[in-house]
């Protein structure tokens, strides 16, 4: 019996998404969670897997996806080589030569997408963003998993069986936090060669240079939130400059990317990005429950409104009842003179 | 270029969400039912496309009868054909929506197919997928930003600040997510038009599946009613001072 993790990558560190996984990953109770990882051996922190309690690694190298698809395997440089059915077909190989009985991902784009395509690949069921896992057995003696899931991005829980000889799971990121192993064994290292078809890396991603477009929102440490209250598409510099005070990054709600006053990637919600920051400084929003979605995971919320009956106040541990274009302004000058 | 689009009837939720005693399912007694957002923006995608290069949009949603109301929005906005799988009310699971949208997609020469990245209620995030591992076509998913051309598609979306370009040849599927476009407002001969149309309609069978749902419940709140730190600019040093506690200032 064991577990496969998909684990990716920030940089050449485990993602704080991925840790969340692992974390779930061990709550199955197995002897052993393995992690697969699709980088460059050499980059491979395995240290940072152990602390999650993984017991192996598979690694499996851009190079190596590229060439079973007849590629040639060539791949630039700092590429991954991200092709989601390619990663599919190989977890399923390693699931299969592992005797996994369950494989997690997390519940991002690509570990969602990913499993799906495991799940169609081997006709398996997939839970997405899972909370809680407690394993079990049916009165035939096959596996039944309980468990828990986000529905509605996590506004209501569904409680839910899952009959399958392999569970695949998708671990709902802002819900579970991320704890590292008590008693961490030596990790070991294998590098694997998946078996792919051609077909596999009918579509692959081509990644453009990295941006240098500062923290990312999904991220970041402090998310300043900007809603309806900011006016319009020209309110939005106090925020600008609050954040970059704070070392975070500015967010919106819907309505704001609605109005076309700021771009859709800046908007957190159902609709938009997850946020897990420490703090998240909500400016002017009122809290429509679909906002609330994206921006439960968040630590610490604080928000700035001018009236003290908005939603957003039952979701926050601290209020000031006030208009955002006087507070924000002076909280600027206050923390400059610091 | 003949286009389907899938949507999805959801109940707007706009400041709370609650459950029928059941347990089964959302509490819609006051509320209204829409489009799942992401798949509004897929009806206005594939209208555009169709306003460019010519073809046509045919809407489908597996639900009850009165998904009917939301066909007729997606006819509104500019869809030309519109296609029932009607269910008895039972909620099917992704792999047999995917089953059923793939029996419409095999009678009829689509080119391509475009979902919702996921549902705004059941966020399963699978159905685009498996439909496309059942018709032999390459799928992407999450897209932001969509390229067609009579060749293929190139489709775009962002992971971890890095832009990813898919190229995909024809037929294809597509999920799409919210921001890939503003969706217009339907127009008044837009809404007359759809009141009138003509709707397809077929009833799939419901399968059982690995994974069943036994309850919903609304998530226990960690949180309270917010501590007020004080009024306007008067609550700064206040507000400086948690800050300082929180730990967010370097």
């Amino acid at each position: 019996m064991s577990v496969l993790c998909l684990v990716e990558l920030d940089a050449r560190a485990p993602a704080d998404a991925s840790l969340r996984a692992l974390t779930l990953a061990r709550s199955l109770g197995d002897a052993s969670v393995r992690a697969v990882v699709f980088t460059d051996a050499a980059d491979l922190d395995g240290a940072a897997l152990a602390d999650y309690g993984a017991s192996d690694v598979y690694v499996i190298e851009p190079s190596a996806v590229a060439s079973a698809g007849g590629l040639g395997g060539v791949v630039p440089p700092g590429q991954h080589c991200y092709a989601p059915q390619a990663w599919a077909r190989a977890l399923a190989g390693l699931a299969e030569e592992t005797g996994a009985t369950a494989v997690l991902a997390a519940g991002t784009d690509r570990g969602n997408e990913v499993l799906a395509h495991l799940g169609a690949i081997t006709g398996l069921p997939m839970a997405a963003n899972c909370t809680v896992l407690i394993p079990g057995v049916t009165p035939d003696g096959g596996q039944r998993h309980r468990l828990v899931r986000h529905r509605w991005a996590g506004l209501l829980l569904e409680e839910a069986v899952m009959e399958a000889p392999v569970a695949l799971f998708t671990v709902a990121t802002d819900s579970v936090s991320p704890v590292a192993a008590e008693s961490p064994a030596p990790i070991q290292v294998h590098v694997h060669k998946p078996e792919l078809a051609e077909d596999d890396l009918r579509v692959r991603a081509a990644e453009s240079p990295a941006s240098a477009g500062g923290a990312s929102l999904a991220t970041a440490r402090v998310v300043v939130g900007g809603g309806r209250g900011v006016g319009g598409p020209d309110g939005f510099a106090p925020l600008e400059e609050l954040a970059g005070l704070l070392g975070g990054v500015v967010g919106v709600s819907r309505v704001v990317t609605s109005e076309g006053w700021r771009p859709h990637k800046q908007q957190v919600g159902q609709t938009g990005t997850k946020i897990t920051p420490e703090l998240y400084l909500a400016c002017g929003i009122s809290g429509a429950i679909q906002h609330i979605a994206g921006c439960a995971g968040a630590k610490h919320i604080i928000a700035i409104n001018t009236d003290p009956g908005a939603p957003i106040l039952a979701h926050a541990d601290y209020a000031v009842i006030g208009d955002l274009h006087q507070v924000i302004p002076a909280l600027v000058s206050a923390l400059r003179a610091r | 270029m003949d286009i389907l689009v899938c949507v999805k009837r959801v109940p707007t939720v706009g400041g709370k969400i609650a459950v029928t005693p059941d347990g089964q399912d959302v509490d819609t007694r006051a509320s209204g039912f829409s489009i799942s957002p992401h798949e509004e923006c897929a009806v206005e995608e594939a209208v555009q496309i169709t306003e460019r290069l010519g073809g046509s949009v045919s809407v489908l949603t597996l639900g009850p009868e009165a998904a009917i109301d939301q066909l007729r929005d997606a006819l509104a906005l500019g869809a030309h054909r519109a296609v029932l799988l009607e269910t008895d009310g039972r909620e099917f699971g992704p792999i047999a929506t995917a089953g059923a949208i793939a029996a419409e997609v095999r009678a009829h020469p689509y080119d391509l197919v475009l979902l919702g990245n996921e549902a705004a209620d059941t966020g399963d995030y699978q159905v685009g997928i498996r439909l496309a591992h059942q018709l032999g076509w390459p799928v992407a998913t999450g897209i932001k930003n969509l390229s067609v051309s009579s060749d293929g598609v190139v489709a775009r979306r962002e992971y971890r600040g890095v832009e990813e370009a898919y190229s995909l040849p024809l037929p294809a599927v597509v999920t799409v997510k919210e921001g890939i476009n503003l969706p217009r407002y339907p127009s008044l001969p837009g809404r007359l038009r759809a009141k009138r149309a003509a709707v397809e309609r077929s009833a799939p069978a419901w399968a059982a599946e690995g994974l069943r749902k036994e309850t919903l419940r609304v998530p226990p709140s960690s949180k309270h009613q917010a501590a007020v730190l004080g009024h306007g600019v008067d609550a700064v040093p206040e507000l400086v001072r948690v800050l300082d506690e929180l730990g967010v200032l370097s």
